[in-house]
């Protein structure tokens, strides 16, 4: 048998294994075609594709599955498409589009500003999980930022930093998916309105003497922003306040941030308000002991 | 060590013992101090409700906090005097805990013992006198002893524990218990056994506390109870202080995992436990006083002192001289289990077993590397779990997939963490997960 003959036997047998495949194939494509709505294709593309979890649905075709299937899911739950791929999404789905807000992460701590003490030197597991076993934290605060970037590990979007012990978040690169929110050990992040109008910057639960021991920044719970809001947005919820943004969103500028003007603390602050001018420090604060929890 | 002595078959560690010199050391009364701030949080549960107001007159032995339904224990006033105010007090685990300040009355005369014949009375009369009295286990988790000696309906009990095992390094209160109390201890044994209804009870001793067996045997002897109290040495190995693990030394019975003592008809106690209870039932005195070892090399002069609830760990730390300048670290409990400390603003509870001020010669600090598969903590867990799979999936943020390696199963011993060549901080992953799962659900 020479070489061409090989070839080209080589060629037939080959040529007819492919053609037999490719019948068997394109039969079986027929007989066992499964139904896709062509819907969830287009709901699929028109969603962001980041899979980050922040509509509460594992990804994105799990998210474009559940809205075409169930009538009850909202298309406005894709944090980082926002309201763009909101529209898009009810249009494809005939769905009705809520008044739901783009919404972004803020921090409620502002340990830098208030002079926050360290109290006790962790050298455990790097992340803020572990070191929140070990007292709350390092922080002579309980409720503070510990710093150690479990939220900027769980960012998809690299929207967070840490900078000087504490985590920064971008503005601008938030998508609000909620995933920081989730990770963090002290449930000092929040998902507000990126509208919002006042935001306030500390999580602690304690009373106001424990907080300036420690802070002094802190919010002291006073309750005066409560008592001014004429809009009863403010309340306390297990000793610390909570803004129920969407009733002051309602009730619009005619308060002029009455609740932020309050503030003896000026801890509750118009969205975007710089801190007030940093108050002259403290006498020498007492050595304190480091040790190793 | 005689290799005849028994001890539980899965896992363990031997850590040095360091039990000298406070193993030597009398138990010495710790002089009352300025102020006692008592908190209402001594015992695993929720926090008793305070029943004195601030400028309240209160007297030693009086309650003044109690728990009204669910797992606790109610909280008795340390002395004689005056109530401060309701304030808070920090707990090493726990965050800031309700508390009483207390004010002694310096002149107030001593709490007056009322004997009673506990023989005469009912298992559960006894029982509602342990529950007044608020005893809880002094081993150091501090459950509440009432509800132990309860078991689940549908158990039968057939084996009364005391634990005198006292197996972390440093401690030496049980052991000074066992030695100066030992009647004290044999009648506490008594009452437990008449109160769960059972014939059987066993002492467990490590060996490495000789005088501690031949006391507890001749307590025993004159007690007239030899045959049916019977003192055992076991072989020293940590964790045998473990309620499963002793459980399984003694009777060979395993606890299933998830289940209690009382599933294989045990019940356990402290020996300080029994001592506790004795001097509730018999005494009629409640429960606000233990013994707590002050050692380390880092404490001036390491001491047992009987000290009450409610008193600062400073004043126990001045009272024997100061902090010396090389400690580093101040573990409340044992240097396996307890927990570290930032300053010596803690009280002491019904549940401190130990003040421990290490220098650095006694701690290990740094960091730790990746697992390298050896299997030594395999080979040291008492439960038999899997910690390097926890922490590499803890490590790795993947909680929930840390459960399938008897994540719940772990009680915290520490055990892999000490073994572990990479000094993997293989304990402290398994309680972030724990965290972590419990917080998320």
């Amino acid at each position: 048998m020479d070489l061409t003959q090989l070839a080209w036997t080589g060629l037939a047998v080959f040529g007819a294994l492919g053609l037999l495949a490719g019948v068997a194939l394109a039969l079986a494509a027929v007989r066992c075609r499964v139904e896709v709505n062509p819907k969830i294709e287009a709901v699929k593309h028109a969603l962001m594709g980041a899979n980050c979890g922040g509509c509460a649905y594992p990804g994105c075709e799990a998210y474009a599955e559940a809205l075409v299937n169930d009538p009850a899911v909202p298309p406005d739950l894709c944090r980082p498409g926002g309201p763009e791929v909101a529209l898009a999404v009810a249009r494809i789905t005939g769905k009705e589009l809520g008044s739901a807000q783009p919404i972004m992460a803020v921090r409620r701590c502002v340990k830098d500003e208030g002079q926050v003490a360290a109290e006790l030197a962790y050298s455990g597991i790097p992340t803020c999980l572990a070191a929140s076993l070990a007292h709350g934290g390092p922080d002579a605060c309980r409720y503070a930022c510990i710093g150690l970037g479990d939220c900027v590990a769980s960012c998809p979007f690299g929207a967070m930093h840490l900078e000087g012990g504490m985590v920064r978040i971008d503005p601008e690169a938030c998508t609000g998916c909620g995933n920081c929110v989730r990770a963090c050990p002290k449930a000092i992040l929040e998902l507000v309105p990126r509208a919002a109008r006042v935001l306030t910057h500390c999580s602690s639960r304690d009373k106001g003497k424990e907080v300036t021991s420690v802070c002094q920044a802190g919010c002291i719970a006073c309750g005066m922003c409560v008592k001014k809001c004429p809009a009863n947005a403010i309340s306390m919820e297990a000793g610390r306040i909570k803004i129920d943004h969407d009733a002051c969103l309602a009730h619009g500028p005619a308060c002029e941030e009455v609740c932020a003007e309050s503030c003896p603390r000026s801890i509750l602050r118009r969205t975007g308000q710089a801190a007030p001018p940093a108050k002259a420090p403290q006498p020498a604060a007492e050595a304190q002991q480091t040790q190793e929890a | 060590m005689s290799s005849t002595l028994r001890t539980f078959s899965l896992g363990g560690v031997h850590p040095p013992g360091r039990k000298a010199p406070a193993a030597g050391l009398a138990i010495e009364v710790l002089p009352a101090p300025a102020e006692y701030v008592v908190p209402l949080l001594q015992h695993c549960g929720a926090p008793a409700m305070p029943l004195v107001k601030k400028g309240e007159a209160v007297a030693e032995g009086q309650c003044i906090g109690a728990v009204e339904k669910g797992l606790g224990a109610s909280v008795h006033s340390p002395c004689t005097g005056k109530v401060t105010g309701l304030t808070r007090t920090p707990n090493p685990f726990l965050g800031l805990v309700p508390a009483v300040a207390i004010e002694p009355d310096p002149e107030a005369a001593p709490f007056a013992p009322l004997p009673t014949d506990w023989e005469a009375m009912e298992a559960c009369d006894i029982l509602g006198r342990i529950k007044a009295a608020g005893v809880v286990g002094m081993g150091g988790a501090g459950f509440p002893t009432h509800i132990k000696l309860c078991p689940p309906p549908g158990l039968t009990v057939d084996t009364f524990i005391a634990n005198g095992v006292e197996c972390e390094s440093y401690l030496a209160a049980d052991h000074r218990l066992m030695l100066e109390r030992t009647a004290d201890v044999v009648q506490g044994v008594r009452i437990l056994r008449k109160v769960l209804g059972v014939e059987r009870a066993l002492i467990g001793v490590e060996a490495n506390k000789p005088d501690a067996i031949a006391a507890l045997l001749a307590a025993v002897e004159a007690a007239g109870e030899g045959g049916r109290i019977s003192v055992e040495p076991l072989a020293v190995k940590y964790p045998q202080g473990s309620e499963k693990q002793l459980i399984s030394a003694l009777t060979g019975r395993n606890v299933p995992a998830g289940g209690l003592p009382a599933h294989v008809g045990c019940v356990v106690q402290n020996v300080g436990t029994c001592v506790a209870v004795y001097e509730a039932v018999a005494l009629g005195r409640p429960c606000y006083e233990r013994v707590v070892t002050v050692a380390g090399a880092g404490v001036a002069r390491p001491a047992n002192l009987l000290c009450r609830v409610g008193t600062s760990v400073q004043n126990l730390v001045d009272h024997l001289g100061g902090v010396r300048d090389e400690a580093v670290k101040c573990v409340l409990g044992g240097p396996m289990m307890g927990l570290a400390v930032q300053n010596l603003d803690y009280r002491v509870t019904k549940a401190t077993s130990g003040v421990l001020l290490l220098t650095a010669d006694e701690t290990e600090t740094g960091g730790f590397g990746p697992c390298i598969r050896c299997g030594r903590c395999l080979d040291a867990c008492p439960m038999g779990l899997e910690p390097r799979d926890i922490s590499i999936y803890a490590e790795r943020g993947r909680f929930a997939d840390t459960a399938r390696f008897g994540l719940w199963d772990c009680f915290e011993c520490g055990s892999c963490a000490y073994v572990c060549p990479a000094k993997r901080p293989l304990v402290q992953f398994i309680r972030a997960s724990k965290l972590r799962l419990r917080c998320r659900g």
